[in-house]
C-alpha cells in the first residue's frame, strides 16, 4: 500500500510542523502553483508505521547474504556511520570559509591520500558523486589531455565486450565512438582483436581489472605497452577493486586514470541508487584536469583548489564537494583498516569466492571459467539446469529469495548464457557461504522432482513473482489518485 | 530445438535475411536470438534512408535480461522500417520470421552468397 492511499483530507503530523505560515513575498504570480501539491495527508503514526513495515520487507546487507556480483554488498561497519555523524561534521555548511572547515578538509585531504597510496596514482580528486560521474569525469580527462596536445583525430575508446554497460555509455556522453573489443574463451582480452584495433584514431581503453567475467587479466602489462604505444591512454573501471585492493595496484598496471566506487570497496552503505561516491585518480600527466575541488594544502592549512589553481580541469561535478557524507564513511573505513586490513579484503574476498566456486563446482555446477583462479567474483551457468531440467537462472534466483537469500546477478556478463555473477565479499562467515551452496543443491533437487514449484516462486516475501516484462513495457512509475479509485 | 526455415540466410550474430527477389532483403533476428534474449520490451529502429555497411550497427533490441544490438548484414540503404515494433515488440517472440525489421536495398547483391545458410547457421545455434 502507497503512502497515498492512507491519506485522507485535513489530516496532520501536527508533532512536526510548527503552526505558523510563512509569508512568501516578491515571487511572481506566474510562478506561484495555483492547486496545492498532491502530499499524502496522514499522522505522525500513520507515517512511522508505513515506513517500518517498508523497511521490514527490505532485502538488505543488514538481513540476508547478497552475493550480488560486482555490486560487493559488504558489511558497512557501524562506527563509520557513527564517526560521519559527529555534530560538527553536520553542521558544517558546504559554504563554511575554509577556516571553518579545517577538520573535515583534513580528513578529505588524507582520504586523497589513501586512495592515491592504495590505487598507485599521482593524485585524486573526490568530486564525482557516483560511479558513473568518476567515468564521465576519467574519459573526460583522456579527452581534455589529447585536446590539449592538439591530437584532435582521436575518435575511438576500446572497450572489451566483458565491460560494464556503462562503459560504452561513457564513451559516447564524452564524444567519441565506443569501438567493442571481443573476449577469448579463457575471459582474457583478445590480444590479435586489440592490435588490430589501435590505431592514431584510439583515444584510450576501458578496463576493469579483474575483468566482469571475475577473471584477472592477465597480459594487463602488455595491453597497456600497446595503448600506449599506440598513443592512447588506459582507463581502469574500480568495480572490481575489492579483489586487489592492497595486494597490485592500478598505477603499478599502467593505467592512467581511475574511478574508485566507494560505496563498494570501501563500503559505504549502497543500492537502490545510492548515494555514491565515484573519486578518480590519475597519473602524472592527467593531473592538471582533475575535476575540482580539490583539497590541497600548504602543510599547515587546507585550501581548495579551485579553477583559479588548475586551470586546465573539465571542471565542476557538483553544486559542492562530492558526497561528503559517503566520503567521511569510507575515510573512517580507511583509516579503520589500515593497510593491513586492505590486503585482508582482498585476500578474504577472493578467498571466499574460490570456496564457493570450488565447493558449487564439486556439487556438479558448471562454472564459466573453471581452468581459472576465481577473483572476488565468479560465474557460473545454468544452461545445463535450464535445458534439462526446464528451470533457468532467473528461477534458481527466485527460489533463492524463499531461503532468505538476496538472487547473485542474473545474466549478466552478456556473454555467459543462464548466468549467475556471484560474489560473497570478505564479511561473509564460510556458514553462509555454505547455506547458499545448500541452498542451489536443494533448488536444482527441487526442480529435478517438481520443475513448476520452482518456475513459481517465490512463495514466501511480500510479492510473488513479478512480471518484470509488463513492468518494462508499460512504465508507470506515477501515482495518480484517479487510478486508484477506479 | 529452435526453429531456422531453409529459405532464408543467416548471420554469426544471429539476423535472418529474406531475398524479396526485388534487390532489397528483409532483416530480423533469430528464433534462436529471440529464445536467448526472453521477452522483447523495446526495439530501436533505424533511420529510413540510412546507409549501412555490412557489419554495422543499426539497430538495438531489448529484453528485461539485455539489450543488443543488431547489425546490418549487408551494405545498403534502408527503404522501409518496421514500424508496428515500436509498440509491439513481442510481435518477434511471437513470430521472428514474420516480425522482419528493417528492409535494405542492396548496394551488392553478391554480398547475399557469403551469408550463412539454414544448415551453418544450425551449428552456430547449437554451439550457444
Amino acid at each position: 500500500m502507497l503512502i497515498f492511499e492512507h491519506s485522507r483530507s485535513g489530516r496532520r503530523a501536527r508533532a512536526q510542523a510548527p503552526a505558523t505560515h510563512d509569508e512568501l513575498s516578491g515571487i511572481p504570480a506566474h510562478l506561484l502553483r495555483q492547486q496545492p501539491p498532491r502530499l499524502p495527508e496522514v499522522s505522525e503514526m500513520q507515517a512511522v508505521r508505513h515506513y517500518t513495515r517498508l523497511s521490514q520487507k527490505n532485502f538488505s546487507i543488514d538481513t540476508q547474504f547478497y552475493p550480488l556480483g560486482s555490486c560487493t554488498m559488504k558489511y558497512n561497519p557501524r562506527a563509520c556511520n557513527s564517526l560521519a555523524m559527529l555534530p560538527g561534521l553536520l553542521g558544517r555548511h558546504p559554504l563554511a570559509p575554509e577556516t571553518h572547515s579545517q577538520g573535515f578538509m583534513s580528513a578529505m585531504h588524507e582520504l586523497q591520500e589513501i586512495l592515491k597510496e592504495v590505487t598507485g596514482m599521482s593524485a585524486v580528486s573526490l568530486a564525482p558523486m557516483a560511479g558513473a560521474q568518476g567515468e564521465f569525469a576519467g574519459i573526460a580527462m583522456i579527452r581534455a589531455y589529447h585536446d590539449a596536445r592538439g591530437d584532435r583525430q582521436r575518435t575511438e575508446v576500446l572497450v572489451p565486450d566483458a565491460a560494464h554497460g556503462t562503459n560504452p555509455a561513457t564513451a559516447v556522453m564524452c564524444g567519441y565512438k565506443a569501438r567493442e573489443i571481443p573476449t577469448k574463451s579463457d575471459g582474457d582480452v583478445d590480444m590479435e582483436a586489440l592490435k588490430a584495433a589501435l590505431g592514431p584514431q584510439t583515444a584510450g581503453i576501458m578496463l576493469t581489472n579483474p575483468s566482469t567475467l571475475g577473471v584477472f587479466e592477465r597480459r594487463i602489462e602488455e595491453i597497456a605497452r600497446l595503448v600506449h604505444e599506440a598513443g592512447g591512454l588506459l582507463y581502469y573501471d574500480g568495480a572490481n577493486l575489492n579483489a586487489i585492493l592492497g595486494r597490485v595496484r592500478p598505477g603499478d598496471m599502467g593505467f592512467d586514470v581511475i574511478h574508485m566506487n566507494l560505496h563498494k570497496t570501501f563500503s559505504t552503505p549502497h543500492g537502490g541508487g545510492g548515494p555514491g561516491a565515484g573519486p578518480v585518480g590519475v597519473s602524472k600527466r592527467l593531473q592538471p584536469f582533475l575535476p575540482i575541488p580539490v583539497v590541497g594544502t600548504d602543510g599547515d592549512q587546507f585550501h581548495w583548489l579551485e579553477e583559479e589553481q588548475l586551470p586546465q580541469s573539465i571542471g565542476r561535478l557538483s553544486a559542492f564537494a562530492g558526497n561528503a557524507g559517503v566520503l567521511l564513511r569510507a575515510y573512517v573505513y580507511a583509516k579503520m583498516l589500515g593497510g593491513e586490513g586492505m590486503q585482508r579484503v582482498a585476500d578474504y574476498s577472493t578467498l571466499n569466492a574460490n570456496y564457493m566456486l570450488k565447493k558449487l563446482m564439486e556439487a556438479g555446477f558448471e562454472a564459466a571459467y573453471p581452468e581459472r583462479r576465481a577473483t572476488h567474483e565468479f560465474i557460473i551457468t545454468l544452461k545445463r539446469e535450464a535445458k534439462e531440467l526446464g528451470v533457468n537462472a532467473m528461477d534458481f534466483a527466485k527460489r533463492l529469495l524463499d531461503h532468505g537469500m538476496h538472487a547473485p546477478t542474473t545474466y549478466f556478463p552478456l556473454l555467459v548464457p543462464e548466468c549467475f555473477l556471484i560474489e560473497p565479499t570478505e564479511t561473509e562467515a564460510k556458514e553462509s557461504l555454505d547455506a547458499f551452496i545448500e541452498a542451489m543443491i536443494t533448488i536444482r533437487e527441487e526442480a529435478r522432482q517438481d520443475a513448476e514449484k520452482v518456475k513459481g516462486a517465490p512463495y514466501s516475501l511480500p510479492v510473488r513473482r513479478l512480471d518484470d516484462v509488463k513492468a518494462a513495457r508499460e512504465l508507470d512509475l506515477r501515482w495518480q489518485p484517479e487510478k486508484t479509485e477506479a | 530445438m529452435s526453429n531456422i526455415p531453409e529459405n532464408l540466410k543467416y548471420t554469426k550474430s544471429h539476423e535472418w535475411v529474406k531475398d524479396e527477389g526485388d534487390g532489397t532483403v528483409s532483416i530480423g533476428i533469430s528464433d534462436h536470438a529471440q529464445e536467448l534474449l526472453g521477452d522483447l520490451v523495446f526495439v530501436e529502429l533505424p533511420e529510413a534512408g540510412a546507409s549501412l555497411s555490412a557489419g554495422s550497427e543499426c539497430a538495438v533490441v531489448e529484453s528485461v535480461k539485455a539489450a543488443s544490438d543488431v547489425y546490418s548484414p549487408v551494405d545498403g540503404d534502408v527503404v522501409e522500417v518496421n514500424e508496428e515494433l515500436a509498440d509491439t515488440p513481442e510481435n518477434i517472440n511471437q513470430a521472428p520470421y514474420d516480425a522482419w525489421i528493417f528492409k535494405v536495398k542492396l548496394s551488392d547483391p553478391s554480398q547475399l552468397d557469403g551469408l550463412l545458410d539454414a544448415q551453418a547457421y544450425q551449428t552456430i545455434a547449437e554451439d550457444d
